[in-house]
């Protein structure tokens, strides 16, 4: 008689479903999981060692590549802590531009997570539905920051640049016709708002759309019902935030619980799930991006109302405006110290979280009172969730494995930093 | 002139004249495979509001030949580990039954290559062969993945293949005979007559066994792209994948051809006059295939994937007693009621 062992098996870190570097080293019982290792640190870019080098600003750029599909939100975590270290409050039209991105933001991640985790489950027309919208959000990105990722759009003191008046519009080629892309520009012709306004009058029957293709579905539910099960106590315990927490049926919402910017004054309401598996995870997501459609659309009337500074007029943190500058010495001098040296911070510690669309994402400062801070400790909600993979994958198979990671909705620019 | 066609037809020995019906169907039937690779990511496409292929040729119409052609000068990679031997004529073995099934099938009453008496048990015989290639691939690429791959198809295979089976005795009473064309045949006199109707639950679980039994999505764990990659033809390169990719879709298409032969009817026109009968009888079969081929794609543009425990769940627990309960059913509804002949 042979003994029968369990198998190692290798998982990642070039496999379609890592998600990006995950390696995880798994002891197989045939085809039920019995230990996973997850091994981490493919992706460090040392982010924070980085950010004690350099000027406060310069490392706004870094926080976009930390968790690379909601970007503005973690430059948000960090303006905000450079922020609350100072003692300045932006105007009221930069927070609410702010509050908008960050909402569409996390439009943004949750569009790309119900893609990825469609996709994982074998689902793929969702992929390419959420792909759609996505492409649209990407648009006005690139409209307002000039790029369609990586931001770098929120600074200490407000945002760089007002809202545009202008949506870029497509122009015809060999592959589109002129017919086409009159049809595409339709809700191009106004500002970037009225562009925003229009998706946000548009995307809760895209968010149906994914819903008919996936929540009453069957196999769906199959695969998602009772997978990965977290009890509150334990989702708690194991340090979950965000989706991950409210799925386990914790109301924990940072946005209402340590409110900062404008959330205060905008309605929403926090979704939460029943019994914490991948399938009240999923709905509690889908039910996100309805209520940030929502914040977006309070944001956007206010924001058409209301037009003004989007920056402190304060010279030693902002830049002043390049036409000054031609004929103000002071403005000169003042252009110059902050682009050479930047500005420093009262000596002091200061931790600022946001609610990112994966969690709490926070930023703790320590700051010597130099340009630079004397220590940047990033807090992301990825790690805690990715820590608890064993718990949550032990004694379900290799297929469920997959759906958990999903349904983690795991990056590994954050993780690893 | 055609008593010349016929007089050299005749006067060539019988192995060229067999080599040639061979080849009069193969190689259409390679044909339809390239094209079908092609239909199928034009149709998923359009079901996912995007274009699909458009650059190689007019409308991407001449993708599927760029396609071989790379996959014929790329090198077909044979790991270290691997067991030579097998990991080269695993595909073989996927692709031939796969073939070599086309050899029963009526394409009208008269158009059949080899009229056996048994073709139905034939073609069982030869669908079930093909697993061997699964298997044999998984186990002799080394590799954890392809192995996994290969143990999922085993058991999926063993599963379906029986509920396939028991689906097929349906047929079988009903037409009484194993004759593919007898039972297509049995069929005449219109859309009524057809199986898929008094078979109603047996064509349904043939239909998903089917999808099933050649490794299609949602029940495609042998690949399972999302968690094992790409399961048992993992380690294959070049040709060897191309060969794994042309049984497959032959696959599809022959399950798509018995699934027209034994419920919709074959070669028949759904009423047995004019403007139906306008079409020949081939163009029938070749249109109702078509439909069947073309849910195929359609569940693999809308399901996501079952999980490998699931699919046993489906196989065992729910399709193999629908089949036993409607072969009962069968055989007393046509003895005992008034609608027997409905079900002969």
């Amino acid at each position: 008689m042979t003994e029968i062992r369990n198998y190692t098996m290798n998982f990642g870190p070039q496999h379609p479903a890592a998600h990006g570097v995950l390696r995880l080293v798994m002891e197989m019982d045939g085809e039920v999981v019995e230990r996973i290792d997850p091994h981490i640190g493919l992706l460090h870019r040392a982010t924070e060692k980085l950010a004690e080098s350099k000027p406060y600003n310069h490392s706004i750029g870094y926080m976009d590549r930390l968790d690379y599909v909601s970007m503005m939100c973690n430059e948000h975590a960090y303006v905000l802590a450079i922020e609350k270290l100072l003692g300045v409050t932006p105007p009221l039209r930069a927070q609410y531009i702010r509050v908008m991105f960050s909402e569409i933001t996390r439009i943004r991640n949750h569009l790309l997570w119900i893609a990825a985790h469609g996709l994982d489950i074998g689902a793929m027309a969702v992929f390419l539905y959420a792909f759609r919208e996505r492409e649209d959000l990407c648009d006005v990105y690139e409209a307002t920051s000039g790029a369609r990722l990586h931001a770098a759009y929120f600074r200490p003191g407000g945002v760089y640049r007002d809202l545009p008046e202008q949506m870029p519009q497509y122009s015809p080629s060999r592959v589109h016709s002129e017919k086409d892309v009159r049809a595409k520009n339709m809700n191009r012709e106004g500002s970037v708002l009225d562009f925003i306004q229009s998706f946000v009058d548009r995307f809760p029957s895209c968010v149906d759309e994914y819903e008919n293709l996936l929540t009453d579905n069957r196999i769906w539910k199959q695969r998602t019902v009772d997978i990965g099960v977290v009890s509150p106590e334990r989702a708690l315990q194991l340090g979950f935030t965000g989706p991950m927490l409210r799925g386990s049926g914790i109301e924990w919402d940072l946005r209402r619980k340590q409110p900062y910017e404008v959330y205060p004054e905008l309605r929403f309401d926090i979704p939460v799930g029943v019994t914490g598996d991948c399938y009240d995870r999923y709905l509690v997501r889908v039910e996100e991006m309805r209520q940030s459609n929502e914040i977006i659309r309070q944001c956007v009337s206010w924001l058409q109302a209301n037009p003004g500074p989007v920056m402190l007029d304060d010279h030693k943190l902002t830049p002043p405006a390049r036409t000054e500058m031609k004929d103000d010495m002071e403005s000169l001098i003042h252009h110059f110290k902050l682009f050479t040296e930047g500005y420093s911070t009262p000596p002091g510690q200061v931790y600022q979280a946001v609610e990112a669309p994966k969690g709490e994402f926070g930023i703790y400062i320590v700051s010597d009172g130099a340009n630079k801070p004397y220590r940047l400790k990033i807090r992301a909600p990825g790690f805690a969730h990715l820590a608890s993979l064993d718990e949550m994958a032990r004694g379900h198979m290799l297929a469920d494995v997959v759906a958990i990671i999903g349904t983690q909705d795991i990056v590994f620019g954050e993780i690893d930093r | 002139m055609v008593e010349l066609v016929v007089y050299v037809w005749d006067s060539l020995p019988l192995v060229l004249q067999l080599g040639l019906k061979i080849g009069a169907i193969i190689l259409p039937l390679l044909a339809a495979v390239a094209y079908y690779t092609l239909a199928e990511r034009k149709v998923i496409a359009y079901m996912h509001v995007r274009i699909g292929p458009n650059r190689v040729g007019p409308r991407g119409l001449l993708q599927p030949i760029a396609d071989a052609v790379k996959l014929m000068f790329k090198e077909m990679i044979i790991p270290t580990n691997a067991d030579r031997y097998l990991f080269v004529i695993a595909p073989v073995l996927a692709l031939a039954p796969a073939l070599g099934a086309w050899a029963v099938i009526p394409f009208t009453d008269t158009l059949v290559l080899a009229d056996i008496d048994a073709s139905l048990l034939y073609v069982l015989a030869l669908t079930s062969m093909g697993v061997y290639g699964v298997v044999i691939a998984g186990w002799a690429s080394n590799s954890k993945y392809a192995f996994l791959g290969a143990m999922r198809s085993a058991a999926q295979i063993v599963a379906y293949e029986i509920a396939m089976g028991f689906a097929l005795v349906g047929v079988l009473m009903a037409a009484g005979s194993l004759n593919l064309r007898e039972i297509v045949l049995a069929q005449s006199g219109g859309i009524h007559q057809w199986y898929f109707l008094p078979l109603f639950p047996l064509f349904i679980v043939y239909l998903i066994s089917g999808v099933a039994e050649t490794n299609r999505s949602p029940f495609d764990v042998a690949e399972g792209e999302s968690e094992i990659v790409a399961g048992f033809h993992v380690d294959y390169s070049g040709m060897g994948f191309a060969v794994f990719f042309l049984a497959e879709y032959a696959n599809m298409i022959l399950i798509s051809a018995l699934t027209v032969i034994m419920f919709l009817g074959g070669w028949q026109a759904p009423l047995p006059f004019a403007p139906f009968t306008w079409i020949p009888a081939i163009g029938w079969f070749f249109i109702k295939l078509a439909g069947v081929a073309f849910l195929f794609l359609w569940f693999r543009a809308t399901f996501p994937r079952y999980r490998y425990d699931q699919i046993m769940r489906l196989g065992w627990k729910v399709f193999i007693p629908v089949t036993l309960v409607w072969i009962v059913v069968i055989g007393v509804a046509r003895f005992f009621t008034p609608v027997g002949y409905w079900f002969a």
